[in-house]
């Protein structure tokens, strides 16, 4: 045991000895290689903490709407529909919400209008989102007038700005006291966007949702169990198109740390002839090699992850924003919340040394069976 | 679903690896048919070299099996937020008919290429490379099984589909694909502790006369198959239990997770390379019988035995803490003492 | 302690250009002796040398090692062997650029798991031994070509072999620094080790402390005394 650890050792003391020997080519190859694990890295963490932002937005949302459908398209719903609803056993509480999308040809970008309940917003006035500020350079006490349904005049006076932190969704917020959105609009008072109902049972909401849909069969009903699905599985296959597109990359890396292997100079193929010859074995050489592949391998995953880290969650990631998360103007500046992922260090560790060492494990072996009596002549 | 990072690697590890054993199946049929120790032509000495390029890519695999194996795990875990009613991987794999034979295969595939590098080490201590001809063709049986392995994986993931909202027109329950169910069939706790403690102590009874005698490392090999077998079904039907403290929550998986300190790998990592190395004392000492393996045979086969034992006990005493630390209990104290101490070495 | 018996090593084996290096040579080359192979060039010195000292495997023919037939060994037991029987010093003496002479002298016990302190005394006291402790950290392409070649002994050394193998070990010295080596070659014989080599020059053929020459051309032996 302790011969072999001596050996290990011995072997690993060289190994990083002919990497320093052969400065350049050793950093050439660790530029590359963390590069990719940099791409890679900010990717997947990127799009990780996006998922993971949109999920604890999700959280706060009701467990059940309800939309009425006209002629398979989404309608205003009735306030008499609560009442159905609050009939269902297991309903905790219903109650209509209104919203809707502005347009403000101001700033050519689209709002997104909600009436809060809690707490309420006086009529007049109006609270508004990160990106709302930037776009009109709105400050508190600032007036905003917009062009209603029926082509009068509705201002108003803001009130104050929803703070940067809760991110992603709050950004082209737009919060109006009921009035004031009806009076934009011209929805009449009993009717609403949509009902929220919650449950007091989580496991029972599929139960209730096909009672309500029983009850009220104009309607379609979405659970947020659903819209988190749904999240999800479209994030994570944007992040996998993402990453098969960056397959290219990987394949060419590949390509390269065999190239770069099996480029043996006539230096290298002489002193593993000279090893060869002075006592070791093919597999202390192949060892060697392998030694050398893995401290090249774990020192680019561990800067190339760094930086990857520091990218996303210190600079805003802004290599990958537009990609990643769509809506152009008013998209949120805003810090991600950093979450390490142990499922994504693994698979990210899958996608670089996974193909680095099997790139490199038959140039290796190339180079490690020449013959011994070669350095005789 | 199949674009899911994860996945992604996975179908790559897995395509991967069976290509490189695949890629040998050629040579070692050339091996089966011309190998000659004793010939020095440089047709012979190509064949030795080649021999360090196959035995380096199976350690390749057999790190890469493993790894992938975790990450299987880890990943059906992750996406059990894609399926009604699924609440951990158990409920992933169950997704369709292909997720636990995928999940067996894979364990399949880790021992025997295992095995294989134990048949690799045990071999080339033997100045005739004795075993070269057994080597290679458990090569021929191996590259099929990791391709099986490969497929069934593949058949699992297109089978995948996750209960989304389609885009326009919201179909209440989607479930389409109700998970059958988030449980194992289990054995009673105390049933399936008792049959540990008998399973482990038998393997140390075991092993300690393999260690002293030398003979017996068949049997061994054999317990310890049995001994993983219990193990797994102990994991399910008691120790998770008590790591949960939730009578009803029997997963094998959970344990891995940092909610519960990743004690899980503990437990795995101890029992699998136990299990493994078990295996592999029993093929060392059936390799003793060649005339050059005389004196290196019984030694690994020692060594194999000794390390075996060592993580069942490991495994062994970590399940003790994880009863003995759990707020949970199943079995009265008094009669859980009576049945323990015999699993402790 | 080496015998050889109808020795026969061909290259490119099979091909149009196969060509048999040695043609059926038959030797013993005694324990404790200095045996120097002689020949014009081309006529397989180097090639035998490879044979006795487990560097390569004979196409046909037997290679005896005391009682042993390592004839037939694979390169992992023939390395194993060559290791801790065998040391060599080449005629471009390969020690490898960029790192310190010690390290050289140290590089054949790597895969043998010494203790490194260990490793690095008994390189030390032998590079002493050889006077070369001075150039111990000069970088081994700075060593002019006396020193170069007392560094590649010392690293023959370090695993101590029973036999030293030299090829053209005087080629690329002057008279007087090829008397030195022969200087060397007496005390490794005086501590008891087996010494054999290749060589064309009268110098070393006709020194006292050679034992036996043997003579060889077309790979053929002609002559032994
Ligand atoms: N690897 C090889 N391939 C082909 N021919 C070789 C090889 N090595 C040596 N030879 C040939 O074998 C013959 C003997 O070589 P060698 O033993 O080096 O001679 P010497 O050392 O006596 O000069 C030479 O003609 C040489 O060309
Ligand atoms: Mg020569």
């Amino acid at each position: 045991m302790r011969v072999w650890l001596n050996k290990q050792r011995n072997l690993l003391d060289f190994s990083l000895s002919s990497l320093s020997r052969r400065r350049g080519k050793t950093l050439g190859m660790l530029t590359v290689y963390t590069s990719i694990v940099f791409v890679l890295a900010s990717v997947m963490l990127f799009s990780h903490a996006i998922r993971r932002e949109a999920a604890t937005v999700l959280a706060k949302s009701p467990e059940v709407l309800v939309q009425r459908m006209v002629a398979g398209r989404h309608d205003l719903i009735p306030a008499r529909h609560l009442d159905a609803i609050r009939g269902v056993r297991g309903v905790q509480s219903a109650e209509g919400r209104l919203w809707g999308y502005l347009f403000d040809p101001a700033a050519a970008a689209n709002y997104t209008l909600m009436v809060p309940t809690n707490p309420r917003i006086e009529p007049g006035k109006v609270v508004i989102g990160d990106g709302v500020v930037r776009v009109r350079n709105a400050d508190p006490g600032d007036l905003m007038s917009f062009r209603a349904h029926d082509g009068s005049l509705v201002q108003f006076k803001v009130d104050h700005a929803i703070s940067r932190e809760s991110a992603l969704v709050s950004a082209d917020l737009f919060l109006v006291a009921e009035e004031d959105f009806r009076r934009l609009f011209g929805i009449p008072a009993g009717m609403f966007t949509d009902l929220a109902v919650s449950v007091r049972n989580p496991r029972e909401v599929g139960k209730i949702a096909e009672k309500i849909d029983a009850a009220l069969p104009d309607t379609r009903i979405v659970l947020r169990d659903e819209i988190l699905r749904t999240y999800e599985s479209v994030f994570d296959w944007r992040e996998g198109m993402l990453l098969v597109l960056l397959a290219g990359s990987i394949l060419a890396f590949a390509i390269f740390s065999w190239e770069k292997a099996s480029g043996l100079s006539a230096e290298e193929r002489r002193e593993i002839g000279i090893l060869k010859a002075v006592g070791w074995e093919t597999g202390d050489v192949i060892l060697l090699k392998m030694l050398e592949g893995l401290v090249v391998s774990l020192s680019a995953f561990l800067v190339g992850y760094l930086l990857a880290y520091a990218h996303v969650f210190h600079l805003g990631a802004g290599l990958f924003e537009p990609v990643l998360k769509g809506w152009a103007v008013l998209y949120p500046k805003y810090r991600l919340t950093p979450f390490v992922d142990e499922l994504q260090v693994a698979t990210l560790f899958f996608f670089t040394v996974f193909p680095y060492t099997v790139a490199t494990v038959v140039p290796i072996w190339r180079a490690a069976i020449v013959d011994p009596d070669q350095v005789m002549r | 679903m199949v674009f899911q990072p994860a996945i992604i690697a996975l179908l790559l590890a897995s395509m991967v690896g069976t290509l490189m054993v695949a890629a040998s199946v050629p040579f070692a049929v050339g091996v089966l048919r011309r190998w000659n120790t004793a010939s020095g032509s440089e047709a012979q000495l190509e064949m030795e070299k080649r021999t360090y390029l196959v035995s380096t890519l199976l350690v390749v695999v057999l790190v890469s099996e493993l790894a992938s194996l975790v990450l299987f795990v880890f990943n059906a875990d992750r996406m059990s937020s894609l399926f009604v009613g699924a609440m951990c991987a158990v409920g992933t794999l169950n997704v369709n008919e292909f997720g636990f034979p995928a999940l067996y295969l894979k364990m399949v595939v880790f021992f025997a290429a295992s095995v294989w590098l134990v048949l690799n080490h045990v071999d080339s201590r033997g100045y005739d490379y004795p075993l070269v001809r057994v080597k290679y063709g458990a090569l021929l049986v191996l590259a099929p099984l990791m391709a099986g392995a490969a497929g069934v994986q593949l058949a699992y993931f297109l089978g995948l589909r996750a209960d989304v909202i389609a885009s326009c027109c919201s179909t209440l329950f989607s479930g389409n694909t109700q998970v059958t169910s988030d449980k194992l069939a289990t054995m009673a706790p105390e049933a399936a502790l008792a049959a540990l403690t008998l399973a482990l102590a038998a393997v140390l009874v075991l092993g300690r006369r393999v260690l002293s005698s030398g003979k017996g490392a068949i049997v061994y090999a054999l317990a310890s198959g049995l001994a993983f077998v219990v193990a797994l079904e102990a994991v399910v039907a008691a120790i998770s239990v008590y790591i949960y403290e939730m009578p009803q929550h029997h997963c094998p998986f959970c344990i891995l997770k940092g909610e519960y300190g990743h004690v899980g790998y503990a437990l795995y990592l101890s029992l699998f390379a136990a299990t493994a190395l078990g295996l592999g004392g029993g093929v060392a000492a059936l390799s003793a019988r060649a005339s050059s393996l005389a004196e290196a045979g019984p030694r690994i086969m020692r060594r194999c035995v000794g390390a075996s034992m060592a993580g069942f006990a490991l495994f062994a005493a970590v399940t003790v803490w994880l009863i003995l630390r759990s707020h949970l209990i199943l079995i009265e104290p008094e009669r859980l003492l009576s049945i323990l101490p015999g699993g402790q070495p | 302690m080496i015998h050889l018996s109808d020795v026969r090593k061909a290259f490119n084996q099979g091909k149009a250009n196969e060509f048999w290096a040695l043609k059926g040579i038959d030797l013993s080359v005694r324990a404790g002796k200095v045996t120097v192979f002689r020949g014009p060039s081309g006529s397989g010195k180097t090639t035998l040398l490879t044979l006795v000292g487990c560097l390569a495997r004979p196409t046909s023919g037997r290679v005896r090692l005391r009682d042993r037939d390592i004839s037939g060994l694979p390169e992992r037991f023939l390395t194993d062997i060559r290791r801790s029987t065998f040391g060599f010093v080449f005629q471009q003496f390969n020690l490898l650029k960029g790192i310190s002479a010690v390290e050289n002298v140290m590089i054949p016990a790597y895969p043998l798991g010494r203790d490194r302190n260990e490793l690095s005394e008994r390189a030390h006291a032998l590079m002493a031994s050889l006077d070369i402790a001075a150039k111990a950290h000069s970088n081994a392409e700075w060593l002019s070509g006396g020193e170069a070649q007392r560094v590649a002994i010392a690293r023959a050394l370090i695993n101590d072999p029973e036999v030293v193998i030299a090829d053209e070990p005087t080629a690329n010295l002057d008279s007087e620094r090829s008397r030195q080596f022969l200087g060397i070659v007496e005390t490794l014989k005086a501590s008891g080790k087996t010494v054999l080599m290749t060589s064309h020059d009268p110098l070393v053929c006709d020194t006292a402390v050679v034992d036996h020459v043997v003579s060889l051309r077309d790979g053929q032996l002609v002559e032994s005394r």
